[in-house]
């Protein structure tokens, strides 16, 4: 395509020629069906070919039709344009597969029985029994989790950006939190596992809190110190120079200033260690009865639930059943703890109103 | 109520750079003094280092003496969280406390530091928002975000913050900067107001703002980028603007300078 032939199918020097709004529908409805109609006469059956034949041709078509109507430029535009709408088309096709299956295998055994009822005597392969006692245990380990590892977390972070500085001790926590971020879930599990050993300990809710703890402490270090790290330095300098001591203006101007923030990101780390299954079942074990002591006696949890209903199902589509509405339970909870995040973010973000 | 500053042989780091080399002049209480010179002369470090701001800053350092009547700042033992109460502060850019009202702003200084009757504090929001020139525009919305203010109110907001710790010197560092005009002819018409009550030191590149708001000029230079910052001289402003004893300061108030 020459220079030339582009100039020429402009009426003005600043006005181009461009393809009509409903262009990209267009190429994108025709690509689809030259993708089946290929794969038809190929014989292609499965759909993630046709899917991927037809975004491939889609880009293609795109780039060679507005190449040749609107020159090379809004070519690229176009076809870096179709590229997002292509990945972002790919990276939703798992997540609503995961939710359109955990959601419609999850209904068919969720309801209020499901959620107020444990195991107890049901045998596995039989209908019945719920989930009552693993959220009751993942609540209870969750949430002591929280208790432990949020104001260790906060505190580090608060340590980190208004005292560490770049000093010695800074560094070197900065490097073991990294380091902790990258600890396998297992391998949390098994350290308190091997400390439960040396005091010959049987296996409680608290265990699984403790290597939940590790888990989640560089989680939330890491989002709070970034959240402090967004409050202007102007803030502090204002409160320093009315007097205030500086644990004081940590207290109430820092803190409260980036709350919103520190907020999202504990509640994500807890989304985050509500899902872990490795750690609980070394040091919790898992238990058919309720148990509202995290601190004596084997307890249940949620993805816990989850793995022991698939792996002892022996086949029986009842435990399938139960593992899948757990699943969908397990994820309604997180969500729930997502949009209260929100909440809080938004509720405390600072005002700007007039 | 107003304190004397008396500066001798000061000179501010940054780590092992020298921002300020040997500093020395005195600050007439009830009076407005205005710092001018070109950018990176250490006028702003030579305003911080005066109510021990500069140390805030990773690395800052000081030596040197500024008494504050008959205190050094720098003694041993001085608290600089009670220097900084004698000593208020005012920025380039409005900061006030994102998370409080208007209220909250003003008493943020004195409900941070201690408890208060609400009666009381209400008292002195009234009277500090009344002496910033600040009350009859905000007395309808104490309680709405101190942010929601424009950039001249904002301003004014905090030096109502500043003056309500009532303390016995203001520093001001190039307070107008990020102003319109008329907010800039507000705030220095209170400044104006304000010398009654406390020594006021006032950093600003606008020389027609030193020659209108302050008593005495100091004028401040460097020998070169990465040289340390020199008070070049101290007289009253009439004479700074008419007759300066020295050429360097001539030239730059006559645009001559560099």
């Amino acid at each position: 395509m020459s220079n030339a032939a582009i100039v020429d199918k402009r009426p003005s020097a600043l006005r181009g020629a461009s393809m009509p709004k409903w262009s990209p529908w267009a190429i994108a409805a025709g690509s689809v069906a030259v993708a089946i109609g290929i794969s038809l006469v190929a014989g292609f059956d499965s759909k993630i070919q046709w899917g991927l034949l037809s975004g491939l041709i889609f880009l293609i078509a795109t780039y060679g039709i507005a190449a040749r109507v609107e020159g090379r430029r809004q070519a690229k535009d176009r076809i870096a344009t179709g590229l997002v709408w292509v990945a972002f088309l790919v990276a939703l096709i798992p997540l609503l597969s995961l939710v359109w299956t955990t959601v419609s295998r999850g209904v068919k055994v969720l309801d209020i029985y499901f959620l107020t009822h444990s195991m107890g005597i049901v045998a596995d392969a039989q209908p019945g029994g719920g989930v009552y006692h693993a959220i009751i245990g993942s609540l209870e380990q969750v949430g002591l989790a929280t208790i432990i590892a949020a104001p260790i977390g906060i505190l580090t972070a608060v340590y980190l950006v208004e005292y560490g500085g770049r000093g010695r001790l800074a560094r070197a926590v900065t490097f073991f939190v990294d380091v902790m971020t990258g600890v396998p879930s297992i391998v949390a599990g098994l350290f308190i596992l091997s400390l439960m050993l040396i005091f010959e300990m049987e296996p409680f809710g608290f265990a699984g809190s403790l290597a939940l703890a590790i888990l989640m402490m560089p989680v939330v270090v890491r989002s709070t110190e970034e959240m402090l790290k967004l409050v202007p330095n102007e803030l502090r300098e204002a409160s320093l120079a009315l007097g205030v001591p500086k644990w004081r203006t940590i207290l109430k101007v820092v803190l409260p200033t980036s709350i919103g923030g520190i907020t999202t990101g504990v509640m994500l780390a807890i989304a985050r260690i509500a899902g872990e299954t490795a750690p609980v079942l070394l040091l919790v074990f898992g238990n058919r009865f309720i148990n509202n002591n995290p601190f004596e006696g084997a307890q249940q949890s949620l993805p816990l639930y989850i793995y022991q209903q698939y792996s002892q199902s022996a086949g029986e589509n009842t435990a399938y059943d139960r593992a899948w509405a757990a699943s969908l339970t397990l994820i309604a909870f997180v969500m729930i703890l997502n949009l209260v995040a929100r909440g809080i973010a938004r509720w405390k973000a600072p005002k700007s109103g007039r | 109520m107003a304190k004397r500053i008396d500066v001798s042989g000061l000179s501010a780091y940054y780590g092992s750079f020298r921002a300020i080399e040997d500093i020395s002049m005195t600050i007439e209480p009830r009076t407005v003094t205005a710092f001018i010179g070109p950018s990176g002369c250490g006028k702003s470090t030579f305003l911080r280092t005066l109510n021990r701001m500069h140390e805030v800053t990773s690395g800052g350092r000081v030596e040197g003496k500024v008494m504050l009547d008959d205190e050094n700042l720098y003694g041993a033992g001085v608290d600089p969280v009670a220097v900084r109460r004698e000593v208020g502060m005012v920025f380039q850019r409005p900061n006030p406390f994102p998370t409080m009202s208007v209220f909250e702003n003003v008493a943020a200084g004195l409900r941070l530091n201690g408890s208060y009757k609400k009666s009381a504090l209400e008292d002195i929001v009234e009277k500090s928002l009344r002496g910033a020139n600040l009350w009859n525009e905000v007395k309808d919305r104490l309680n709405k975000p101190g942010s929601g203010l424009s950039g001249g109110q904002q301003q004014r907001l905090c030096i109502a913050r500043a003056i309500a710790v009532e303390p016995k010197v203001l520093l001001m560092d190039e307070p107008c900067s990020a102003l319109d005009p008329i907010s800039t002819l507000a705030i220095e018409d209170l400044i104006g107001e304000l010398k009654d009550r406390f020594t006021i030191v006032i950093v600003t590149h606008n020389m027609q703002q030193a020659a209108r708001v302050s008593d005495r000029t100091a004028f401040f230079n460097l020998a070169a980028v990465g040289q340390p910052g020199k008070l070049i001289e101290i007289d009253d402003t009439e004479r700074i603007f008419s007759n300066p004893s020295v050429q360097a300061t001539e030239d730059y108030i006559s645009g001559r300078f560099g």
